[in-house]
């Protein structure tokens, strides 16, 4: 295997059969290369799209009330659905339920600050939902426990109503006017994946109790424990039933309290893109093949042009074992070196097209403070798939060529002089 | 050196069976410059086959330099040609994308004999045929004669016992048949045993012993003194042909 001079004869061998050499080589760098494009294609959209999921929590769940659609218990359709802190306090305990906040909506929200002043929205919140939508805190702290139980005025600014208010002055510890009511900033922060940050954060209790809600809530915004399917919809529905006998309506009536269950989302989306997954696969597979095929039949191809000339190494002494030796080393030099090279070019191709998309992305990220929008992101191949099959080549390879070189060292060697 | 006791070789094509050798008995003794003669499809390439181990018999026995040849591995078989015999083809049979000192040193690979020592042997052989100046050349860049020529060293390179030529000057015109047959004879003179096969009579008049096939069996063997007595023959031959 290490002998010198054996390799030494082989790269003597391809350097005068640079046409042979170059059509075998490229069967199998244009394989790798296909494979690697395909493969990174599929990976790029399918972390694109999944990344643009994971915007929220993936497990989020959010309830909103409404107007009942179907009687109930002798109760005519129709009615409001309130929602209360009393509901807050049931949700919270429920079992696989993870943060829960609850949402009292205030209107008008004119924010001031000096003689700076704009419309943004003002969500009034437990500090769950910091987890729920997540909220990435960019200076000082979101709202805490504390401030709901002593319905301070601390208020949380998103990124864009800071910069539209301070003009990159100091906030924190500064007053700021909601609806002509004076809040103290205690942190400024970006919404989890989101594009714009024009949301501001004020504990829930100072909502209802400064513009007048009493106990009143609007909605609440959840995260569930659950890893399936099944079991996301088995907890979604115990929500429903357990606030519908509270309430007392139908626990199918979705117009009585909507909900929605993003797991499902995520879910039913990561099955589609399993189904791509396996579709990008099949056709991998499927180039694969053609490679082998390719391979095969270059090596069929070679090894038949070549059997004059074990005819001859034969009469002058060649083993049979040398002969093989001779063409298996030489295919598989050939096929592991393009094979690399098709590997490194798909690789390059695919990381060009990173840069690209990156780039993109980075603009749309500047224009939407932070936050690109892209479907295709990283289309990398994991290696360990492009190493076996590039292996799968190399070995098909050998094998197409071992099966003719060993048919023509065995035979008598006059009759592989006879080959033209 | 080779002593062939009742060989019988017959070739099947599908449900044919060509029956090419029909016993045969031969005696060459080391040293000696032997021509097997015969018209086409007597046999003549088929003996030359059998005894240079390229290929196998059906029937009989063939001793070599003393030991059996018979359903022998290709291994063993290749290990002898390469000690024992050295070929020189018709159609030259050189590789034809090594040059002239890369083919003559190609027995010596198999000899493991590494690169330059087998290169510089190569070019001595090429200096003794001539063709020191072509070493760098391909095979298609040589006229017929110089291939023969190439051929000739690379089969004279393993210092072989036995000579095998499958009509050396058949691709060849009158004037390098002669040069090579020259060369053999220079060979022949040096102790080795050469053995070849014809169907020029002049050429074989050249050698000490013809064999004359017959439809698969030795028709005749002519010994040197007789060469005249056959050369005539050969000549009343032709006149009432």
């Amino acid at each position: 295997m290490f002998d010198i001079d054996k390799w030494q004869e082989i790269f003597a061998t391809i350097k005068k059969n640079k046409m042979r050499t170059f059509l075998t080589g490229f069967s199998v760098a244009w394989g790798i290369f296909m494979l690697m494009i395909l493969l990174g294609s599929g990976n790029g959209l399918s972390n694109g799209v999944s990344e643009n999921f994971m915007r929220d929590a993936v497990n989020a769940m959010w309830l909103w009330s409404g107007r009942t659609s179907i009687p109930y218990q002798g109760l005519k359709e129709g009615r409001d659905i309130r929602f209360t802190n009393a509901d807050y306090d049931v949700l919270k305990d429920l079992e696989g339920i993870e943060y829960t906040s609850g949402r009292y909506y205030i209107g008008g929200n004119k924010f001031s600050y000096g003689n700076e002043y704009g419309e943004y929205t003002a969500i009034t919140c437990h500090p769950d939902l910091r987890e729920v939508e997540n909220i990435e805190i960019v200076e000082g702290r979101f709202i805490n426990q504390v401030d709901i139980n002593e319905t301070r005025k601390s208020v949380v600014l998103g990124k864009d109503i800071y910069d539209a208010l301070f003009k990159n002055k100091n906030a924190i510890g500064e007053y700021v006017r909601v609806n002509n009511i004076p809040f103290k900033v205690v942190g400024i922060c970006k919404e989890g994946g989101g594009t714009r940050h024009r949301n501001a954060y004020i504990p829930v209790s100072t909502g209802q109790k400064v513009f007048n809600g009493s106990n009143r809530l609007h909605n609440f915004a959840l995260t569930i424990n659950a890893t399936t399917l099944e079991e996301s919809q088995a907890i979604e529905q115990r929500v429903r039933e357990t606030l519908a006998r509270k309430h007392k309506f139908e626990a199918s009536d979705e117009s009585a309290m909507g909900s929605y269950n993003k797991l499902e989302d995520v879910i039913q989306t990561m099955k589609i893109f399993q189904a791509i997954k396996i579709f990008i696969w099949i056709i991998g597979t499927g180039t694969l093949i053609a490679g082998v095929v390719g391979v095969s039949n270059i090596m069929l191809i070679v090894v038949k042009e070549r059997t004059k000339e074990i005819g001859i190494r034969k009469a002058i002494g060649a083993s049979p074992s040398s002969v093989i030796g001779l063409v298996l080393l030489e295919s598989i030099l050939i096929t592991t070196v393009a094979g690399y090279i098709g590997l490194v070019m798909g690789t390059g191709l695919m990381e060009l097209i990173n840069l690209v998309v990156e780039k993109q992305y980075e603009i749309s990220a500047a224009t939407n403070g932070g936050n690109g929008e892209t479907i295709f992101r990283n289309p990398t191949v994991d290696l360990g798939v492009a190493m076996t099959a590039t292996l799968l080549l190399v070995v098909a390879g050998a094998i197409a060529g071992y099966i003719p070189a060993k048919r023509a060292a065995r035979i008598k060697p006059i009759e592989a002089l006879r080959d033209e | 050196m080779i002593s062939l006791k009742n060989v019988h070789k017959s070739y099947v094509t599908g449900s044919n069976s060509l029956h090419v050798l029909k016993g045969i008995d031969l005696e060459i003794q080391k040293g000696e410059f032997v021509s097997i003669m015969g018209s086409s499809g007597s046999g003549k390439s088929t003996l030359l086959n059998i005894l240079g181990i390229l290929d196998n018999y059906d029937d009989g026995a063939y001793y070599l330099n003393g030991s059996l040849v018979k359903d022998m591995s290709e291994k063993k078989a290749a290990q002898l040609r390469n000690e024992l015999v050295g070929f020189v083809f018709q159609s030259f049979n050189l590789i034809s994308f090594k040059n002239a000192m890369e083919n003559v040193a190609l027995p010596l690979y198999y000899q493991g004999v590494n690169r330059k020592k087998r290169n510089k042997i190569a070019l001595e052989y090429l200096d003794k045929v001539g063709l020191l100046d072509w070493a760098e050349h391909l095979p298609n860049e040589m006229s017929g004669g110089q291939k023969q020529r190439v051929a000739i060293a690379r089969s004279l390179i393993s210092q072989p016992k036995i000579i095998f030529a499958d009509e050396p000057t058949g691709a060849l015109d009158t004037t390098t048949s002669y040069e090579v047959m020259e060369i053999l004879k220079e060979i022949n003179a040096g102790g080795i045993t050469v053995i070849l096969v014809t169907h020029e009579h002049d050429i074989a008049a050249m050698t000490q012993k013809i064999v004359r096939l017959k439809d698969g069996r030795i028709d005749q063997i002519i010994k040197n003194g007789d060469l005249k007595h056959f050369q005539h023959q050969y000549a009343k031959e032709l006149e009432t042909a």
